[in-house]
């Protein structure tokens, strides 16, 4: 429960600072942090406009990608309190009530017949098919490390004694700081920002939706990074107790969130083959854990 | 061979250009520009005589500073041998000619519409029906982009043949921005209204077509600009190729998503077209460049205010552009992106940056010089690669060159001829061409006056007339995501080309 309040509010002035960071990096002042929740607050006042030649699936996909973000935020546990979801191997749940909801985005936007739409979803299916391997070696060799399955009993059993668990934990953390930018379409693998179709990737995938399935997407989305962010500060937060972990909780979202904003401002983007080569490499770090792992829990030697 | 050479701006009698039969007219041109790469095609057009069309060929030397003019009559009843089969640089012309007259190639390459001329002579021709190069495979896709932009620029049509994200084919329809501009220049009877189409010819090389315009029609009323004229329109050029370039550099790290590269360009245009307001009263330049006279004085207090301006411009620029050039997640971006060789560019006959990042040497500034360049020793600068690198670097060394001229030009500031000389009327029966080389490239303006001295043709041709082929070359073979890039790093103009 506890988790969810605490994604739920992380959401809403995440995105809102990386604007903001990148605003005051570029000499301007900016929107103000919440922003972006109000945009997303007037487009649930407005109802959406179908193109012609589009399906129900097209008019359903909007609704089932936000449900899935939503389910699996409900997985996420919080220090020592469960998620409001917990079983062994919910982890596996985890990944795939979210490949469900980007499958049904993906399906979605095939549905209008654009072309731009039909590149960016190949692009975003390519991605994310790299991008399981290496969710799945990291929490793979985190059970291993600790002998359980669940998100919860994963994290509050994580104990990071020793320099080298120290040094698996930062590796777990980028590789999951590297998914949130993938998963929620950031620089330097897309830019949000840009007009360009041709090189959008998840953007030109909405290009259609309107209104309330616009506003359903854009939340989703507040939430993805959230998740990623409650997720990477599990690894470390174990046994820390709550007075001191939910303002750290807050203090290293919007750490997170500056971050975000600081290497949208100062850097160019991917050259698009580059971003495949890229997410391969999230995998080999993930592999660098697993063998990690083996060494720590003794059966490697 | 038949043909006069003549100097930039200079006027001669229509009678005097020699006329010969198409056989020969065609073998001669061909002789002049194929296997000679400082030679290229600077216009070629044609205006009806009767049932007759006339065309004129143009053809510039660079090391010379001659302009090649010949000429000859044809009839659309019989169909002709195109040069574009044999010399690519003729290809737009021809197509051009084709269109407005309805003459028939019968060995033209590529032999489709222009831009919708709306006296064109096959009306059935529209832009719904353009005939698109198609492929027939299940491995391929197309991705048809535009006319409807999703920026602010203006519209046109791009139809891609990708395998996947490759790009293996471009074609580039235009042809939506055609106003009719070359026929308001006749009809428009009153200069100012003529100095003003000239300045909206394309709205950011404002400048360059005014001066070129401005060029042409005191050539041919014979009025010799004094010293202040030249200066002005120097210093102008100058400034418009510094604002524009900061533009670009600018756009092209929007479009690599580099937002400090962005924000710190574009705010850095600023202080240069403010200028131009405070100097003319138009940031882009508007109303600055008069056929005849200085409207604007360039004062020694407007020097000072410059040189201010520019002390604190220059640390700046140079400041963000090496943060570029040493970025790596930029240079990866540009480098190797988007190339067109020089084989291709002499091919095409490719004018301006175009030319100049492929190393091949053309610049009007030194082949063809006018205004004050003789006096500043203009060395154009070369590139070598024809990436998106090399036209990044030319605007940047661009950039920091003109600021060099403008400091030796504001050193110096000639003072104002007070009498105000009167215009004669232009020459009857004549012919002027006029070269400037724009921020963009090459620009040329050609008259003609009828037996009255009225103005019976104006042929405008912008750089990117020629150019827009080199963006369809320099995709082939890029990602489509590199294509805003590549098109950015040219910059175009859509209505230039549609006139």
């Amino acid at each position: 429960m506890l988790s969810f309040l605490l994604i739920i509010l992380a959401a809403t002035f995440f995105t809102g600072i990386i604007i903001r960071t990148k605003s005051i990096a570029s000499g301007r002042k900016g929107p103000g942090i919440f922003q972006p929740i109000k945009d997303v607050i007037r487009l649930f006042k407005k109802g959406a406009v179908y193109s012609e030649t589009s399906s129900f699936v097209f008019q359903i996909a909007p609704t089932i990608y936000f449900s899935s973000v939503f389910v699996a935020m409900l997985v996420v546990p919080f220090g020592q309190s469960k998620g409001l979801i917990s079983f062994n191997g919910d982890f596996i749940f985890f990944a795939y009530v979210l490949g469900l909801g980007k499958f049904f985005s993906i399906i979605g936007a095939m549905d209008t017949g654009s072309s731009f739409e039909g590149m960016g979803a190949s692009r975003e299916a390519l991605y994310s098919m790299f991008v399981e391997p290496a969710f799945f070696i990291l929490m793979g060799s985190l059970a291993l490390m600790t002998g359980h399955t669940s998100f919860q009993e994963i994290f509050s059993t994580l104990h990071l004694g020793s320099s080298i668990t120290y040094a698996l934990g930062v590796l777990a953390g980028v590789v999951f700081l590297m998914i949130a930018m993938i998963e929620n379409s950031r620089m330097p693998l897309d830019d949000p920002k840009t007009h360009l179709e041709l090189t959008m990737v998840h953007e030109v995938m909405i290009l259609d939706n309107s209104g309330f399935d616009l506003g359903l997407i854009l939340t989703a989305g507040y939430l993805k990074f959230a998740i990623y962010g409650a997720i990477i500060f599990n690894l470390f937060s174990g046994t820390i107790a709550y007075e001191y972990a939910i303002p750290m909780f807050i203090a290293m979202q919007i750490f997170l969130a500056f971050c975000v904003g600081m290497i949208e401002s100062f850097m160019a983007r991917f050259r698009m083959n580059h971003n495949a080569q890229f997410i391969v490499v999230l995998s080999s770090v993930s592999l660098l854990i697993f063998f990690g792992a083996l060494l720590v829990s003794g059966k490697f030697i | 061979m038949n043909y006069i050479s003549i100097k930039n701006n200079q006027t001669i009698l229509l009678s005097d250009i020699p006329e010969s039969n198409y056989e020969a007219f065609y073998d001669m041109n061909l002789d002049l520009v194929s296997g000679h790469i400082e030679r290229h095609c600077v216009n070629y057009f044609g205006y009806k005589v009767g049932n007759n069309v006339k065309l004129i060929s143009c053809i510039a030397d660079d090391i010379t500073h001659e302009i090649m003019i010949s000429t000859c009559l044809v009839h659309k009843a019989h169909d002709l041998e195109s040069l574009s089969a044999k010399l690519l640089c003729f290809e737009k012309f021809e197509r051009e000619i084709h269109e407005n007259f309805g003459i028939n190639y019968i060995d033209h390459p590529w032999l489709k519409p222009v831009r919708y001329a709306f006296n064109r002579e096959d009306k059935s021709q529209i832009m719904d029906n353009y005939p698109f190069f198609a492929i027939d495979s299940e491995e391929l896709h197309e991705v048809g982009v535009g006319p409807i932009h999703a920026g602010i620029i203006e519209p046109g049509h791009f139809r891609f043949i990708c395998n996947g994200e490759q790009i293996l084919h471009l074609e580039i329809q235009l042809g939506y921005q055609h106003r009719g501009i070359e026929q308001l220049f006749i009809e428009k009877k009153n200069l100012l209204q003529r100095a003003t189409l000239a300045e909206d010819i394309t709205g950011d090389t404002v400048v360059g077509h005014g001066t070129t315009f401005a060029h042409v029609w005191e050539s041919l009323c014979g009025f010799e600009a004094t010293k202040d004229i030249e200066f002005s329109r120097t210093m102008a050029l100058e400034l418009e190729r510094i604002a524009v370039h900061v533009g670009d550099l600018s756009g092209a790290c929007t479009d690599i998503a580099y937002q400090l590269g962005s924000s710190v360009f574009g705010r850095l245009r600023t202080p240069i077209i403010n200028f131009l307001q405070e100097w003319g009263g138009n940031r882009l330049a508007k109303g600055l460049i008069r056929p005849g006279q200085n409207q604007f004085p360039f004062t020694p207090a407007l020097a000072v205010r410059l040189k201010q301006i520019l002390d604190i411009f220059e640390p700046e620029f140079i400041e963000m552009a090496d943060k570029l050039f040493h970025l790596s997640s930029a240079l990866s971006r540009f480098e190797r992106t988007g190339v067109v060789t020089n084989a291709d560019a002499v091919n095409i006959g490719a004018v301006g940056m175009a030319a100049r990042m492929t190393g091949l040497n053309r610049d009007v500034r030194v082949s063809h010089s006018y205004a004050l360049y003789s006096e500043l020793n203009h060395n154009p600068i070369l590139k070598r690669h024809g990436d998106v690198y090399s036209r990044i670097q030319l605007r940047k060394e661009e950039v920091e060159q003109s600021l060099n001229y403008i400091r030796k030009l504001i050193a110096e500031v000639p003072a104002q001829v007070s009498e105000i000389k009167n215009f004669n009327p232009p020459q009857p029966s004549s012919f002027c061409i006029s070269l400037v080389e724009g921020w963009r490239g090459e620009i040329c303006h050609c008259g003609l006056t009828d037996k009255k001295g009225e103005l019976m043709m104006y042929k405008i041709k912008d750089p990117s007339f020629h150019n827009w082929l080199a963006l369809a070359l320099s995709v082939r073979n890029n990602e489509i995501s590199d294509f805003p890039i590549c098109n950015k790093s040219f910059n175009l103009s859509y209505s230039g080309h549609d006139l």
